[in-house]
């Protein structure tokens, strides 16, 4: 089974919500939306699913043109981020909608509800109405009944968005596993890299109606193909440095120059932009070749084991990730360090032109 | 009141025992008039005064009626009633009332129903529009349609029949139903739709099914409206019945006769016709709270 897009578009009202998408998901695979809110990861969903009509281009189901097919008629599941089932029914009857619609037996109805309930650890709660469950467990009820349809197509709109943080583990760590017996396609939208990196499988990244990048994730990660990606696929945001290399010399703004090592060695003259992610910033001096940067810290937060820095450096805000909680006060002088290995290089106008050399050593 | 406390045989009289004066105390205190109580007895005076005078009335002979005040009936009797509940023309009243009343309710709803679906789910050319221009229907006074609707009614052979007042009722009832119905649906996410269509349910079903029982208490709100209108209107219903279909507050009205007036038995038509109204608004009265906080009303 597969699902194909070719050059699938969106425009509503003059505004282009998607902009022409080819992607191909394979069967039994996760594919994972990853992108900031408006990105259009819920409009290329229900374009998926058949809920909207694309504006161009086709939709195939293992080859077949769907394009214009009923969602009804679909094989599609999915799950939104609002707990949503049906209020007037219980629990059991939630799951069981499906099946009912589709005219299964009765027996064959209890057996998978009680399967996916008992998956789903919904089993107690069965009589009971949704509304009179907690979050987790409505969300988990919405889950089950996209389990027990057996659809070829299971959509997952941040199912987990708004669920309390433990929860949110517990499931997330739950779901890759339910699924992968099912091996149907699966879709799951999510705004955090970290949930795309836990999940595995592929991963899509988008900005403004674009796919910028659609691989297998830790490919994605490693080897962003332009510095939108690398942006998307960072949290907190990576943080970019412009530079212009001529000879063997980086020159920064600010008039510092610095020499090329390593890597960065081997580029051609001109004006880049060097990216680094947050963890790879250092307060104090871990490899000999380290570039420093004079920067004021502007805030810090503490995550508990971790200590996030914001900095000032020439008027650019880095955001830096250090282990451990320090006391660093707002507007004091700070000393930062990366190490050149950690630098990715893109052109000016986005496309990498080198991939961070740790990477390349992994 | 405060005689039954103090009343109480040497309580206050036993020495050294204080107990006695502080449930007193605090008596006196629970029975001490506030303002929020006049305001509410006031209220309830003149809220319940005309009520209470009708019944007081259709419990009383004619001569009574007209000999003089009294505030209750000295001679209690039910002939009234007995008159109105075995004489034909005067039950058919309330008949003829039930049959179009209902008929009413059931095209409104049933005709605001996918109207009001439309609303809160599409947007179609203008749909801002239409949807404040069916209350307009509601600013002009019955009276404007009395004339258009006796003349096309009697010319195309609906005059004085039940559905002719049901479908004249429903120009004002299936805007107000829309309108109320509108809110309600609102309320229920659009997911909740793509959710059954995604489960497979086709659109009938999954309105049916799932929907209705979501914005049931909408449902009955709007019926309620649609009651109450449909059965205190009288101009309409006048005119556009003669004898087959005349509602009972025609009778009522028409029966200052050669005779003179039959006060009690008016009054006595007058409590029944109360009742219907007061039957439905008790049963609907948890679903008039929540809707009235939950939908637009």
């Amino acid at each position: 089974m597969t699902l194909t897009l070719e050059s699938v578009s969106k425009r509503v009202e003059g505004q282009t919500h998607i902009h022409r998408t080819d992607l191909t998901l394979q069967n039994g695979t996760m594919n994972v939306l990853l992108g900031p809110t408006l990105s259009g990861k819920t409009t290329l969903m229900r374009l998926m699913a058949g809920l909207d009509a694309p504006t161009t281009g086709r939709i195939l189901w293992n080859g077949e043109d769907v394009t214009g097919v009923r969602v009804q008629d679909r094989k599609v599941a999915m799950v939104y981020q609002q707990f949503i089932n049906y209020p007037s029914m219980t629990v059991y009857e939630n799951i069981a909608s499906p099946m009912r619609i589709s005219g299964k037996s009765k027996d064959e109805i209890d057996a998978a509800v009680r399967k996916s309930a008992e998956m789903m650890k919904l089993t107690p709660l069965l009589d009971r109405k949704p509304l009179e469950l907690s979050g987790g467990q409505q969300q988990r009820c919405a889950l089950a009944r996209a389990l027990v349809k057996d659809a070829g197509l299971v959509l997952l709109d941040e199912p987990l968005a708004n669920l309390d943080y433990k929860l949110r583990e517990e499931l997330r760590a739950e779901i890759p596993k339910i699924f992968e017996e099912a091996g149907s396609i699966f879709v799951y939208a999510t705004t955090e890299p970290e949930e795309a990196l836990l999940l595995g499988g592929h991963v899509a990244t988008l900005w403004e109606g674009r796919v910028t990048q659609f691989d297998e994730t830790p490919q994605v990660y490693r080897h962003p193909v332009d510095a939108t990606t690398a942006r998307v696929f960072s949290d907190p945001p990576m943080n970019f440095l412009p530079f212009e290399k001529r000879g063997a010399v980086l020159h920064l703004d600010g008039g510092r120059e610095v020499p090329a090592a390593g890597a960065l060695g081997g580029l051609r003259d001109g004006r880049y932009q060097g990216g680094f992610r947050p963890n790879h910033m250092e307060l104090e001096r871990r490899h000999e070749g380290d570039i420093t940067f004079e920067t004021r810290l502007a805030v810090t937060e503490i995550t508990g084991s971790e200590t996030f820095v914001h900095l000032d450096h020439h008027g650019t805000r880095w955001v830096g990730l250090i282990h451990g909680v320090r006391n660093l006060r707002p507007g004091q002088a700070l000393t930062a360090y990366l190490d050149p290995a950690h630098v990715y290089v893109f052109a000016e106008d986005g496309p990498l032109v080198a991939p961070a050399s740790y990477v390349e050593a992994a | 009141m405060s005689d039954a406390t103090t009343s109480a045989p040497g309580a206050a009289s036993i020495p050294g025992d204080v107990s006695a004066a502080e449930p007193r105390a605090r008596s006196r205190r629970r029975f001490r008039p506030n303002g929020s109580m006049i305001v509410m007895a006031l209220y309830l005076l003149f809220l319940m005064l005309p009520i209470y005078w009708l019944l007081n009335m259709s419990l009383k002979t004619n001569a009574e009626i007209l000999s003089g005040f009294s505030l209750w009936p000295r001679n209690l009797t039910l002939a009234n009633y007995e008159k109105i509940l075995t004489d034909p023309s005067w039950y058919m009243g309330y008949v003829n009332s039930i049959i179009y009343v209902t008929m009413n309710t059931v095209i409104s709803i049933s005709v605001a129903l996918p109207a009001a679906y439309a609303f809160s789910r599409y947007s179609f050319m203008g749909d801002k529009h239409l949807f404040f221009w069916l209350l307009t229907n509601r600013m002009a006074p019955p009276a404007v349609f009395a004339l258009p609707f006796f003349q096309l009614y009697s010319s195309v052979g609906l005059f004085d029949t039940h559905i002719a007042v049901a479908l004249a009722h429903t120009l004002f009832n299936v805007p107000l139903a829309v309108w109320i119905l509108e809110g309600f649906m609102r309320g229920v996410p659009r997911e909740i739709d793509e959710t059954a269509y995604i489960d497979g349910y086709s659109f009938p079903k999954f309105f049916v099914k799932i929907f209705m029982p979501l914005i049931a208490s909408g449902i009955g709100v709007a019926a309620f409206f649609c009651f109450m209108f449909s059965w205190v209107e009288l101009l309409l219903s006048r005119t556009l019945t003669s004898v087959d279909a005349k509602p009972i507050a025609a009778t009522m009205t028409r029966t200052v006769s050669a005779s003179g007036l039959d006060w009690g038995v008016l009054a006595a038509a007058g409590v029944l016709t109360i009742l219907p109204g007061a039957l439905v608004i008790w049963f609907v009265r948890n679903y008039i709270a929540k809707g009235f906080a939950l939908g637009r009303v």
